[in-house]
C-alpha cells in the first residue's frame, strides 16, 4: 500500500523537534562499565572519551596497600553538560578483577551487578504505582579491556565475554596500543575477531532487519575496527606550539586524535556521536527484554508449582493472574 | 735492592728484583678456558606475547627462538606451565658459546594460575640435583652443568605496582636463581611514568624482601668498574624492547628499531630504552659473575639444605682423616658387643628353662614314688592276708570240730579285724 501524498503542510514533522525539546528537559542517563585488569588503562580512557576526569585509577599505587582479594564495583555519577543538553553519566570501575593468581569467578561481581540493574528496573517497571519516569541504572555499555600483544584473546576473555555479551552491549578495545605497530594491530584484530566468531561472541554493534543501507555501511565499518586499538591521554602536551592530546615519547608524540596513530577518534564517534542513542535502546530492547522474558517465565513457573501444591493441599486456589510486587525470582550465582 | 718485608698474620710481603713471570698466569687460564669454550643458561619467564622470544633473539642477534606458529581458533590453550629448553652454539671472537635458553610457555595464561611457579620451580631444583648426582659420582672428569644462571622475569608494563603473580613467582625463586625482573614493552610508558614505575617495582621487590641480582663493586674494582657498575644500578629494574627487524632512520641509516606513525623507537638507543644496560650486564660485564653466583652461592645453599634433610650430620668435631679400616674395626667392636649381649641373654633365657624342667621333673619323680610306696604297701598287706588265708587252709586240713570251726570264725574275724 503506497502511503497517501500529504496535500497542505500539517506540521506533524515537529515532532523532532519537540521530542528534542522535551529531551533537553528531562536529560538522560548513560551508564558505561569498565572491565579489565589493573593497569590497562580504564581510567584514563573513559577520562579521555569524556574529556573529564571523571574516575581514579584504583590501581595499587604503594607496595604497603592490600591487594584486593576479589572484585568490587565501584559506580561513580556525575552530571555532563554540553549545549543545554544534560547526561547523568554513571562510569563504573571494576579494581580487582582479573589481578588475582586465580581468577576463577572474578566475573561474577560483574555479571550480577548487571543483571541486578535490570531486575531494579523491571521490579519498578511491575509496581501497580509506577513512577512517571524511571531512573534507568541499566549499563548501556561495557568496556571490554583486551590485553595488547597476546596472541589473541586469552582463556579469561573467552570466559567472561561469552557471559557479558549475554547481558549488555560489549565495546572490546585495546587501550594500551602505543605498543603495537599498525602490522600488530591489524593481525591482533583479525585474530580475536576470528576467535570471537569461533566461540559465538558477538559483540556491539548488532545487525538487525531495522537496518537501511546507511546504517549498515556504517556497522560495517565499526565492525571491521573491532577490537578499538586506541590511546588515552588527559594530558596536553606542545608540539610545535600547539597543543595536542596525547603522550610525549622520546622517539615521538602520539596525537590520540589523529586517526593514523589510534583509533580514539572512531570510538568516541561510534559511542557518542552515532550509536549513543542506540546503545541505551538496545539495551532496553535486547537486554532487558531478554531479561524481563525469562524472569517473568520464571515468575510463572513459581505460580503454577504453588498453584499445584496448593491445589494438592486442598487449600483455596491463587488464581490471580497479577505478578504481585515482591522480590524477584534474580538469578541464583550458580548460573552465572 | 732491598727487600721489604711487612708482617700480615704470618704472610710476609716481598718484592721481587726483577720480571719472574708469573703476571701471565691469567693469561694461560684465558687460554684455557677459551679452548674449553662456555656454557651459559637462561630462563625466561612471562606471560604469552609479552616478548620473551623477540627480546632473546635481539640479545644474541641469532634467531634462538623461531616464529610463532599461528594456531587456529579451535586449538586447545595449554593448561598449566610447560617448559622447554633450546640450546645454541655460537661464536665471536674465537670464544665458542654453548647457550640454554629455557622458555616457560603458559605462564600466567590461564584463568587459574595458582602454583604456576611449581614446574618452574622443579625444574630448576632438578638442575641442581643433576649436579649434584655428577659431583658424588666416582668419577667426575666430565661433569655437565645445566644448572639456571639466570631468570629473566618478563614484568607488564601497567604503571601500577606489581601483581600477585608477579610477587609470589619472585618470592618463591629468588633464593633459588639470580633474578633479573625486567620491565617488558617499554615503549608503552613516557619516561615520567617509568620512573615512576620503576620506584613502585623497587618498593614492591623490597617490601617483600625479593632479592634480586644487582652488579656490587667492591675495594678491588677500578673506578671505571665501579662507576659502570652504579650506572648499571641505577636503571635496574631495566625497561626493554626487543626487535628482529631493521627500520630506516630518517637519515636512512638501519637500525634495529620498531616503526610507529608517530616515530621509530631505536633497540640500542639508551634514551629509548634499556636494552644496552641489560645486554651489557648479562653478556659484557656479568655473565661471569651470574655464574660464579649460581655456582658458589645458589647451589651450594642448595646442596647444603638438600643434605641436611636427608639427615646427614655435621660432624663438627673434626675434619680428621676419613680412615674407611677404623670405621671398619669400629663397626665390628660394636657389632661383636651386640652379638655377646645376645648370647648372654639367650643362654640365661636357656638356663632358666632349663632349671624349671628339672623342677618339674623332680616333682613329679616324687610323686611317682610316693605312688609306688602306697602301692607297694598295699601289695603288702594283700599278701600278708594272703598268707594267713593260706596258713588256715593248711590247719583246717586235718577236720575241724564244728566248735573250733566257730572259734576259728570268730578268731578269724577277731584276727580280720585285730591286724587293724
Amino acid at each position: 500500500m503506497t502511503a497517501p501524498e500529504v496535500q497542505d503542510y500539517v506540521g506533524f514533522d515537529t515532532i523532532t523537534q519537540q521530542m528534542e525539546r522535551k529531551f533537553l528537559k528531562r536529560g538522560f542517563n548513560l551508564n558505561v562499565i569498565l572491565v579489565g585488569e589493573s593497569g590497562m588503562g580504564k581510567s584514563t580512557l573513559v577520562n579521555s572519551i569524556f574529556s573529564t576526569h571523571l574516575v581514579d585509577s584504583q590501581g595499587r599505587r604503594t607496595a604497603q596497600e592490600v591487594i584486593r582479594k576479589t572484585t568490587e564495583i565501584l559506580p561513580v555519577t556525575q552530571t555532563l553538560d554540553e549545549n543545554g543538553v544534560r547526561v547523568r553519566l554513571t562510569i563504573i570501575d571494576t579494581p580487582g578483577f582479573g589481578d588475582q593468581c586465580n581468577n576463577e569467578g572474578c566475573w561474577v561481581q560483574v555479571i550480577k551487578y548487571i543483571k541486578d540493574q535490570h531486575a531494579a528496573y523491571l521490579e519498578r517497571e511491575l509496581k501497580p504505582q509506577r513512577d512517571r519516569i524511571i531512573n534507568d541504572t541499566r549499563v548501556h555499555a561495557c568496556l571490554y579491556f583486551l590485553n595488547p600483544g597476546s596472541r589473541g584473546l586469552r582463556p579469561l576473555d573467552v570466559e567472561v565475554l561469552k557471559r557479558l555479551t549475554e547481558v549488555t552491549n560489549v565495546i572490546p578495545v585495546i587501550a594500551k596500543s602505543d605498543s603495537m605497530t599498525l602490522d600488530e594491530r591489524t593481525l591482533f584484530k583479525r585474530r580475536v575477531k576470528e576467535e570471537m566468531s569461533f566461540h559465538r561472541i558477538s559483540v556491539y554493534p548488532y545487525s538487525s532487519e531495522d537496518d537501511d543501507d546507511e546504517d549498515r555501511m556504517l556497522n560495517a565499518s565499526i565492525r571491521e575496527l573491532v577490537p578499538f586499538a586506541v590511546v588515552g591521554s588527559e594530558e596536553t602536551i606542545d608540539v610545535d606550539d600547539k597543543p595536542v592530546r596525547g603522550r610525549r615519547h622520546g622517539w615521538g608524540v602520539i596525537n590520540i586524535f589523529d586517526e593514523t596513530h589510534c583509533d580514539f577518534v572512531h570510538l568516541r564517534n561510534f559511542m557518542l556521536r552515532t550509536h549513543l542513542s542506540d546503545l541505551v535502546e538496545v539495551t532496553a530492547q535486547r537486554h532487558y527484554e531478554q531479561f524481563r522474558t525469562s524472569q517473568l517465565r520464571q515468575i510463572k513457573e513459581l505460580r503454577a508449582q504453588q498453584a499445584a501444591a496448593a491445589a494438592a493441599g486442598g487449600g483455596g486456589g491463587s488464581g490471580s493472574s497479577q505478578p504481585p510486587v515482591g522480590p524477584l525470582p534474580h538469578q541464583p550465582m550458580a548460573q552465572v | 735492592m732491598k727487600s721489604t718485608a711487612g708482617n700480615t698474620g704470618g704472610i710476609q710481603k716481598k718484592k721481587m728484583n726483577g720480571y719472574v713471570g708469573f703476571s701471565n698466569y691469567p693469561n694461560q687460564v684465558h687460554r684455557r678456558s677459551v679452548k674449553r669454550g662456555f656454557n651459559f643458561t637462561l630462563m625466561v619467564v612471562g606471560e604469552s606475547g609479552i616478548g620473551k622470544s623477540t627480546l632473546i633473539n635481539t640479545l644474541f642477534d641469532s634467531k634462538i627462538f623461531p616464529d610463532r606458529e599461528e594456531m587456529p581458533p579451535s586449538a586447545e590453550p595449554a593448561k598449566g606451565v610447560d617448559v622447554t629448553s633450546m640450546s645454541a652454539d655460537i661464536q665471536e671472537n674465537g670464544v665458542k658459546l654453548r647457550l640454554t635458553v629455557v622458555d616457560t610457555p603458559g605462564f600466567g595464561d590461564s584463568i587459574n594460575n595458582e602454583d604456576a611457579w611449581q614446574p618452574i620451580l622443579e625444574n630448576i631444583e632438578s638442575r641442581f640435583d643433576a649436579y649434584l648426582a655428577q659431583e658424588n659420582r666416582v668419577n667426575r672428569s666430565k661433569i655437565s652443568d645445566n644448572r639456571i644462571d639466570a631468570v629473566i622475569y618478563f614484568i607488564k608494563p601497567t604503571g601500577h605496582c606489581l601483581r600477585v603473580i608477579d610477587i609470589e613467582f619472585m618470592k618463591r625463586l629468588h633464593t633459588k636463581v639470580n633474578l633479573i625482573p625486567i620491565i617488558a614493552k617499554a615503549d608503552t610508558l613516557t619516561a615520567s611514568e617509568l620512573e615512576l614505575f620503576k620506584a613502585k617495582i623497587l618498593a614492591d621487590i623490597n617490601y617483600h624482601g625479593i632479592q634480586i641480582f644487582k652488579p656490587v663493586s667492591d675495594e678491588f674494582d677500578d673506578p671505571e668498574t665501579v662507576a659502570d657498575n652504579r650506572e648499571i644500578l641505577s636503571k635496574i629494574p631495566f625497561a626493554v624492547i626487543g626487535s628482529e627487524k631493521h627500520v630506516e632512520r630518517p637519515d636512512g641509516t638501519p637500525v634495529r628499531g620498531r616503526r610507529y606513525p608517530w616515530g621509530i623507537i631505536e633497540v640500542e638507543n639508551e634514551e629509548h630504552n634499556d636494552f644496552i644496560k641489560l645486554r651489557q650486564m648479562l653478556l659484557r660485564s656479568h655473565m661471569e659473575e651470574l655464574k660464579d653466583t649460581t655456582d658458589m652461592v645458589l647451589y651450594e645453599n642448595y646442596r647444603t639444605q638438600k643434605l641436611l634433610s636427608m639427615g646427614h650430620v655435621q660432624d663438627n668435631n673434626v675434619f680428621r682423616e676419613f680412615n674407611p679400616l677404623v670405621q671398619m674395626e669400629e663397626e665390628k667392636r660394636a657389632h661383636d658387643g651386640k652379638m655377646q649381649k645376645m648370647e648372654t641373654e639367650m643362654s640365661g633365657v636357656f638356663q632358666q628353662k632349663v632349671n624349671e624342667k628339672e623342677a618339674k621333673l623332680k616333682q613329679s619323680e616324687e610323686e611317682l614314688y610316693a605312688r609306688h610306696k602306697e602301692m607297694k604297701s598295699v601289695l603288702e598287706k594283700q599278701r600278708s592276708e594272703l598268707e594267713e588265708k593260706k596258713k588256715r587252709a593248711e590247719v583246717s586240713a586235718r577236720p575241724v570240730t564244728p566248735m573250733e570251726q566257730q572259734h576259728t570264725t570268730k578268731g578269724k574275724k577277731k584276727n580280720i579285724f585285730s591286724g587293724f
